[in-house]
């Protein structure tokens, strides 16, 4: 097997294993639609200050919800050993990484889409007219978020905090990548055009994809074995 | 003891000798402070994230000690750093703090390495936490990186460089030279408390194993 079809073996043994007990996802989406209401209750939800940070707002709930998604991710291989088995599997960790951030990325990037209508419905926000650069955004952030998380989540799946360590750790590591979606997404969802000076968040948004993908995928295999 | 002396010495021109700047008055002279150990600071994370690529690459738990004291000894001066600069942004901007660029990714980077404290805290067995710990060492170097090349790309009103270094900078050599010294002075002061923080983390491991020695009979 080559490289991406064993790490497209392990994306999918997740997915489906998440369709079939839906756990992950559902409580997710439900954690992003308190946080949705929690909002409205610090911000005045039809005003023009909150298309003003439309684009922070979302990516907090973004980013909240990823958190457990990415949680789960190695946690629910913590039963029956499996998380051992997988190690001891002819899969290489590097191929263990690809294959979890595959099936987080596709997860959070649902969790995503149904939040994106949602809160264009509560906030009374126009729908943004160049949706597909905003997509565009959405993809390169969550991948961001997706490759520090999963690794994060690979480190800290043995410890007792696991749940207070892993947002503690990635919320500062994510700040580069945050800032470059969430400078974006105001502009994107104020319906205004980029503009050159905006191109620089993008730049600041692939360059951080890939440097720490290269790192995740070069250390992943000392933090699994060791 | 040379770090004390020039520290002494460094004292004594800045408050005595250098005048008052024009604008600023005294507080001035907390630059002298601030702008070293902010350089201490970053010279020691970039040293931790050496320690932790050769503790990688060795698997010898002696780099993992040099890293973990080399980052708490640049946490400290990493706070002083914070602090110093945010009385003096009371006096010169009227504020405590402000969310400009380079602030706040002083900010996260001295979070980054809290949260590499608080995971060596987490884990007991003294490998993993090596390991782990080296990783995350790593990553927190290369997302201070990103944040430091930043500066560059965002407004900010936090005051340019004025060290000669960059441009001919814009402070008289009379001024900046007791920087320079005072950065050698913190240079070697944390030198000093590094080597006193992994004596001390070597006589801490001999302690545990002769307790567990004598807990074996």
């Amino acid at each position: 097997m080559t490289f991406l079809q064993q790490a497209l073996a392990i994306a999918g043994k997740d997915l489906r294993s998440e369709v079939r007990s839906k756990e992950t996802v559902n409580a997710s989406l439900s954690f992003a639609l308190v946080i949705l209401l929690l909002f409205s209750f610090a911000f005045d939800p039809g005003s023009e200050q909150t298309h003003e940070i439309a684009g922070g707002l979302l990516w907090l709930v973004f980013a909240f919800a990823g958190t457990l998604i990415l949680n789960r991710s190695f946690a629910r291989e913590l039963v029956n050993d499996c998380l051992d088995a997988l190690i001891a599997s002819p899969a290489s960790g590097a191929q263990l990484f690809i294959g979890k951030c595959l099936a987080n990325y596709v997860l959070l990037l649902i969790v995503e889409c149904i939040c994106l209508p949602i809160f264009v419905i509560f906030y009374d926000a126009r729908w943004p007219r160049q949706f597909w650069l905003l997509f565009l955004v959405m993809l390169l952030g969550t991948w961001g978020i997706t490759v520090i998380g999963t690794l994060f989540s690979a480190m800290t799946v043995n410890l007792r905090l696991r749940e207070l360590m892993l947002p503690t750790l990635i919320y500062p590591m994510l700040i580069p990548a945050l800032m470059g979606a969430i400078q974006l997404s105001t502009v994107l969802m104020a319906g205004e055009p980029l503009g050159a000076d905006n191109l620089i968040w993008f730049k600041l948004l692939i360059g951080f994809d890939l440097i720490f993908t290269i790192l995740a995928v070069a250390l992943v295999e000392i933090v699994l074995v060791g | 003891m040379l770090s004390g002396a020039i520290l002494a010495w460094n004292l004594h021109t800045m408050f005595l000798r250098v005048p008052d700047e024009l604008n600023q008055g005294a507080i001035f002279r907390i630059i002298y402070f601030h702008v070293p150990s902010a350089i201490t600071s970053f010279t020691g994370f970039f040293f931790a994230m050496f320690a932790s690529v050769a503790y990688l690459a060795s698997k010898n738990l002696r780099f993992d000690a040099i890293a973990a004291s080399i980052n708490e000894v640049s946490l400290a001066f990493a706070t002083i750093t914070l602090i110093t600069g945010s009385l003096w942004g009371r006096i010169a901007w009227g504020i405590w703090w402000t969310w400009d660029a380079r602030l706040t990714s002083y900010f996260v980077c001295w979070l980054l390495y809290v949260g590499y404290l608080m995971l060596r805290r987490a884990i007991d067995d003294p490998t993993t936490r090596a390991r782990l710990c080296a990783v995350l060492s790593i990553f927190a170097c290369a997302d201070i990186v990103i944040v430091w090349k930043s500066i560059e790309w965002f407004r900010t009103q936090h005051p340019g460089p004025v060290l000669s270094i960059r441009n001919g900078g814009g402070m008289a050599p009379g001024m900046e030279a007791p920087i320079w010294w005072n950065l050698l002075a913190l240079l070697l002061l944390s030198t000093v408390l590094i080597m006193l923080r992994m004596r001390q983390d070597a006589i801490g491991r001999e302690i545990d194993s002769l307790r567990r020695y004598a807990n074996a009979f």
